[in-house]
């Protein structure tokens, strides 16, 4: 009895009105899946050739990479840090002696 | 040649069984050749909601791996002569459907029926893209809620890059039909509307199913929706849907709405 007034009252007070927080967090959350969608292996390809690329010059550990890509409505980016070992010039100076 | 439509969704839970049901009953009692396909193997239960659960002998896993005869596989309804099923089978060998058996079937369906509806299961593994590899429309089960619609969206990527059709530059005609809604709560701002489902997905609407004691009801006696009680409002919404299916042109109404909503989605529908 006392359940079905709470809810009477509930149904006629102020409203909640969640659904514009629905509403805008899907926006946000679709924009950025659908910018990465249908490219799932693009970033591991990119890695994987980049680093070949650089592996061929300087000496690297490859735990210390990191290929980050992030996608605007106009502009994308390609974020590629490399972090080299002191000994990598060194080794690349030898190279370029010998 | 028929059509192939699947019903999909991503999510579980949401209606396509139930809709595959409905709208199938709805085409064939319209007068067309209907045939529903589940495609949820392992965990078919289009049988159940059509009533023909204890009449299944083969089922689409056999006749793709020529077990039996397409023919053999088939159930007719006993309610609607123009209306038959294709089981599920419940094997839980997921590589059970090769791309290759379906199409097969999938081509064999196409010549003896107006409509192919393939209920797709849940999820976006083998059994879905299955189930939408061949179609040429789809129909998208959306509930007004925030997990199903981010889900849509998601089958929506994989209808215009996964299918037959996209694969050679043509489009998969893309419905989307919103159940389980609740005018009073979404009036109320508590639910997301029709508006907003409309504006994120970007796919246009084919119906607006109310939320209904009736749907369960059907489902509880082993009838789709639009034959057990076709004056209820969930079946008034399926018929309707299912003559945009074909085509026609029908003003969008929730069956027990109110007005000023009506005109505001006409309203909207027109611009």
């Amino acid at each position: 009895m006392s359940m079905k007034f709470l809810r009477l009252l509930g149904s006629r007070g102020p409203t909640t009105g969640t659904a514009p927080v629905a509403r805008e967090r899907l926006q946000i959350l679709l924009a950025h899946e659908r910018s990465s969608r249908g490219h799932p292996e693009l970033l591991s390809l990119l890695r994987v050739e980049i680093l070949a690329a650089v592996a061929r010059h300087v000496e690297l550990d490859p735990d210390r990479v990191t290929v980050r890509m992030q996608c605007g409505d106009d502009v994308s980016t390609l974020e590629v840090d490399i972090e080299l070992p002191n000994n990598a010039k060194q080794i690349e100076r030898r190279r370029m002696a010998g | 040649m028929g059509k192939v439509v699947v019903v999909t969704s991503g999510k579980g839970g949401v209606g396509k069984t139930t809709s595959t049901a409905a709208l199938g009953a709805a085409l064939a009692l319209e007068g067309k050749k209907v045939v529903v396909v589940d495609f949820d193997v392992g965990l078919r239960n289009l049988d159940l909601v059509m009533g023909a659960e204890r009449r299944v002998v083969f089922d689409l896993v056999n006749v793709v791996q020529g077990v039996a005869k397409l023919q053999q596989a088939l159930i007719r309804d006993k309610r609607l002569e123009n209306l038959w099923l294709l089981p599920a089978s419940q094997t839980r060998d997921k590589d059970a459907l090769t791309e290759e058996g379906v199409g097969r079937i999938i081509e064999e369906l196409r010549e003896r029926f107006d409509y192919v509806i393939c209920d797709s299961p849940a999820g976006i593994e083998r059994g879905a893209t299955m189930a939408m590899r061949f179609a040429d429309e789809a129909v998208i089960v959306t509930n007004p809620e925030v997990s199903s619609v981010r889900d849509s969206d998601r089958i929506i990527g994989m209808l215009d890059s996964k299918t037959v059709r996209a694969e050679r530059g043509e489009t998969v005609n893309k419905h989307v039909l919103i159940t389980r809604y609740d005018a009073g709560r979404a009036t109320r701002g508590e639910m997301l509307s029709i508006e907003d489902i409309l504006e994120i997905l970007a796919v246009p609407l084919i119906g607006i199913i109310p939320e209904s004691q009736d749907v369960l009801r059907a489902s509880n006696v082993g009838s789709p929706v639009t034959l057990n009680d076709a004056n209820s409002p969930p079946a008034r919404a399926y018929m309707d849907a299912a003559r945009r299916l074909q085509g026609d042109t029908i003003a969008m109404a929730v069956p027990q709405e109110r007005r000023g909503f009506m005109d505001r989605l006409f309203g909207r529908r027109a611009a």
